[in-house]
């Protein structure tokens, strides 16, 4: 049953039917298929993200005179909470790919804006986020890839050495917006580089072998002395820390929509299911002990959604909403971990095969709580701003 | 080169369909509807052409206050402008009925180098629209064209048959109606989403077109739905149990069917 919705805009509800559209058409016919292959031999759909950036949903919240749709994040996330209920390694990658972007759109020259994010938010192109590192998972300041200006007093360009992990589109993407460190002065000694795919000096490792995602294929980038001009740094060296948790921020939010999409799945299966399920001659969902299960599920897909719209709303109106979004990944990947086990759970010895999606949906949803911030790092971010001053 | 499109708003196939219980039509008011997806192969079609080259496509349809979704899903693919023609007195319309009205709408649209159709409505499924339309507008008739070109004065299409396929030329103006095959039909985008908001939509009714309610809707129709009744539920199926025989049992299953 499809999510009920109140779109702010009658072009909010134009992109959530167009949205289902090509839900309907292009994903949900081959996502347990692709899946299935991903899961032996990493594949990213690349025709799937072409689909979707041509319907313009790969730039939907950035300006339109830069390519985009100028589409408030409470249309966007809802977006991408459709696309999840569909495919949800397409969604965090389109997550993904709203991240890379952020870094230019919001702390980038007029000059970077006007080279890059036409082509960034063409809907040709991918990116890839490089923050994390082998020993600088939720530490992000102890990571050591770092780029060397090739002069000090003014640089026209700076060599990049060092190796980046779980890098989602690794090989595949367009362009890498990159984190690495420019001065020794830990969490204030990073700064911000958008590298171009075809970058000298590029390589990447193998795809990591995942409990599931596995059309999200990750793997590592390694810099091999890889040069990039001046022109793409973004911001003051120094600021990538700030950049990169300011991107978060709003990344974050992407990832609580997507979680919430795939509970809403999850507990569409099982509901569905429950109600032609027979045993001790009647339905299982004429049983309240499971009746009641499926509501607990109800409830927390539906506090979900309201918990992560309540954050983009806050972000839409220009309001800090940093804790409200940490709020919102925390709580709707926590739903998502809860309605997806509890789904496998309604379809019993059915659900725990592979014949039904519960149990990749129980697997996709264990995902959620660690990246973008393990939910441990989300409650240090509540915590800190609620308890501060 | 000046296009006409007609395109109905169909009962969703993937929603239940019902009948009205007060005079046994087909029920477009209390279920989602949408643009009928094979006329979403003409709409494709037409684009395509006038892309390659110049002109105007306008997307027509016959419809309840609805049916302007179905106008509204052309425009976001790309059509440039849209007639509506919503009349009470159509509810109930038979082809006869529907493809006057259409006649009358494409001539007082003016103009049209070639008319396209979709092969058929997914809901009522008769296929005889095109026909009829061709033959009020007296225009040659080239139906189930799975392939199309244009050029100068004429049209060309290929009509893939059981046992041959069929190049057919016609003058222009011409009136084609293009099956499933002919192209993959477009997603809107959204800058097709926000660019239809603009483009010019007309509702007209029947008598902006000169056509009088006593020769269309239901008391019109040649044929009438008498009753209807709901399919059955399905039978149980046949569990074939393998007890080495499985094969021959389900052979004999099959032949008794006549499938093999
Ligand atoms: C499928 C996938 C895709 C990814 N894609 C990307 C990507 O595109 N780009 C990118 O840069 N990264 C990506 N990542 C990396 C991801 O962001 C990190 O895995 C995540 O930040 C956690 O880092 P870690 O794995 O090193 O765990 P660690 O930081 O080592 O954490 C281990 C455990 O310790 C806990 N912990 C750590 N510090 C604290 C603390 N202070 N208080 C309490 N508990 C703590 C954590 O919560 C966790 O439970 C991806 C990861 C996966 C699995």
């Amino acid at each position: 049953m499809p999510a009920t919705r109140l779109m702010p805009t009658e072009d909010g509800q134009d992109l959530i039917d167009l949205t289902r559209e090509i839900c309907d058409k292009e994903l949900r016919p081959h996502v347990d298929e692709a899946e299935r292959a991903a899961a032996t031999t990493p594949q990213l759909p690349t025709e799937v993200f072409r689909t979707l950036g041509r319907a313009g949903l790969l730039s939907l919240p950035y300006p339109e005179e830069v390519g985009g749709a100028a589409q408030p994040y409470e249309v966007y996330l809802q977006v991408v909470e459709e696309i999840a209920s569909a495919w949800m390694s397409v969604a965090v990658g389109v997550s993904v790919h709203g991240l890379t972007c952020y870094p230019v759109a919001q702390f980038g020259s007029d000059e970077q804006k006007a080279a890059l994010l036409p082509g960034m938010l063409s809907g040709e192109q991918l990116g890839a986020y490089c923050l994390s590192e082998r020993s600088a998972g939720s530490d992000v300041a102890a990571m050591t890839t770092r780029a060397t200006p090739d002069d000090e007093a003014s640089p026209t360009a700076y060599r990049i050495k060092g190796t980046k992990s779980w890098i989602s589109h690794a090989g595949h993407a367009d362009f890498y917006t990159s984190f690495v460190r420019t001065s020794d002065e830990g969490g204030r000694g990073l700064s911000c580089f958008v590298v171009p795919g075809d970058a000298e000096g590029l390589a990447f490792g193998a795809p990591e072998r995942k409990m599931g995602l596995h059309c999200d294929t990750v793997s590592e980038v390694h810099f091999d002395g890889v040069t990039v001009g001046a022109d793409r740094l973004v911001g003051a060296p120094g600021q990538g820390m700030a950049i990169a948790l300011s991107a978060l921020d709003s990344g974050r939010l992407g990832i609580a929509a997507a979680a919430t999409g795939l509970a809403q799945s999850a507990l569409d299966a099982a509901a569905e299911y429950a109600k032609e399920r027979k045993q001790f001659g009647r339905a299982i969902a004429d049983f309240q002990g499971l009746a009641f299960l499926l509501a607990d599920m109800e409830a927390a897909v539906t506090s979900a959604r309201a918990t992560y719209l309540h954050a983009a709303r806050l972000r839409d109106a220009g309001r800090p909403f940093s804790k409200e979004a940490a709020v919102a990944k925390l709580v709707c990947t926590d739903a998502a971990m809860k309605v997806t086990t509890d789904a496998v759970q309604v379809l019993g010895g059915y659900g725990y095969t592979q014949d039904f999606p519960l149990e990749r949906f129980m697997r996709e949803a264990k995902v959620t709580q660690i990246f973008e911030g393990t939910n441990q790092i989300q409650r240090l971010v509540i915590s800190r701003q609620l308890l501060k001053g | 080169m000046n296009i006409v499109v007609c395109v109905k708003y169909v009962p969703d196939a993937q929603s239940e369909r019902t009948f009205n219980e007060s005079d046994n039509t087909t029920d477009r008011v209390g279920v989602d509807g949408l643009l009928s997806e094979l006329d979403e192969y003409a709409v494709e079609e037409a684009l395509k052409i006038v892309e390659a080259g110049e002109g105007e496509v306008t997307v027509l349809t016959v419809g309840p206050d609805q049916a302007a979704d179905a106008v509204k899903k052309a425009l976001q693919m790309g059509a440039d402008k849209g007639v509506h023609v919503n009349d009470e007195a159509i509810h109930g319309s038979d082809s006869v009925a529907t493809s006057l009205v259409l006649a009358e709408a494409i001539k007082k649209i003016g103009d049209a180098d070639l008319v396209l159709t979709g092969m058929a409505s997914t809901d009522g499924t008769m296929s005889v629209v095109p026909a009829m339309l061709a033959e009020r507008l007296g225009l040659p008739q080239v139906t189930f064209a799975s392939e199309l070109t244009v050029d100068g004065q004429q049209v060309t299409i290929r009509r893939d048959g059981d046992a041959a396929s069929e190049t057919i030329v016609a003058s222009l103006p011409a009136l084609v109606s293009v099956t499933d095959q002919i192209n993959e039909p477009r997603y809107p985008s959204f800058k097709g989403i926000m660019a239809a908001k603009k483009k010019p939509v007309e509702t007209w009714g029947l008598a902006d077109l000169g056509v009088d309610a006593s020769q269309v809707g239901l008391d019109a129709a040649w044929t009438k739905v008498e009753s209807f009744t709901k399919r059955p539920p399905r039978q149980q199926g046949q569990i074939v149990t393998d007890e080495g025989d499985g094969g021959t049992k389900l052979a004999e299953f099959l032949s008794a069917q006549k499938f093999i």
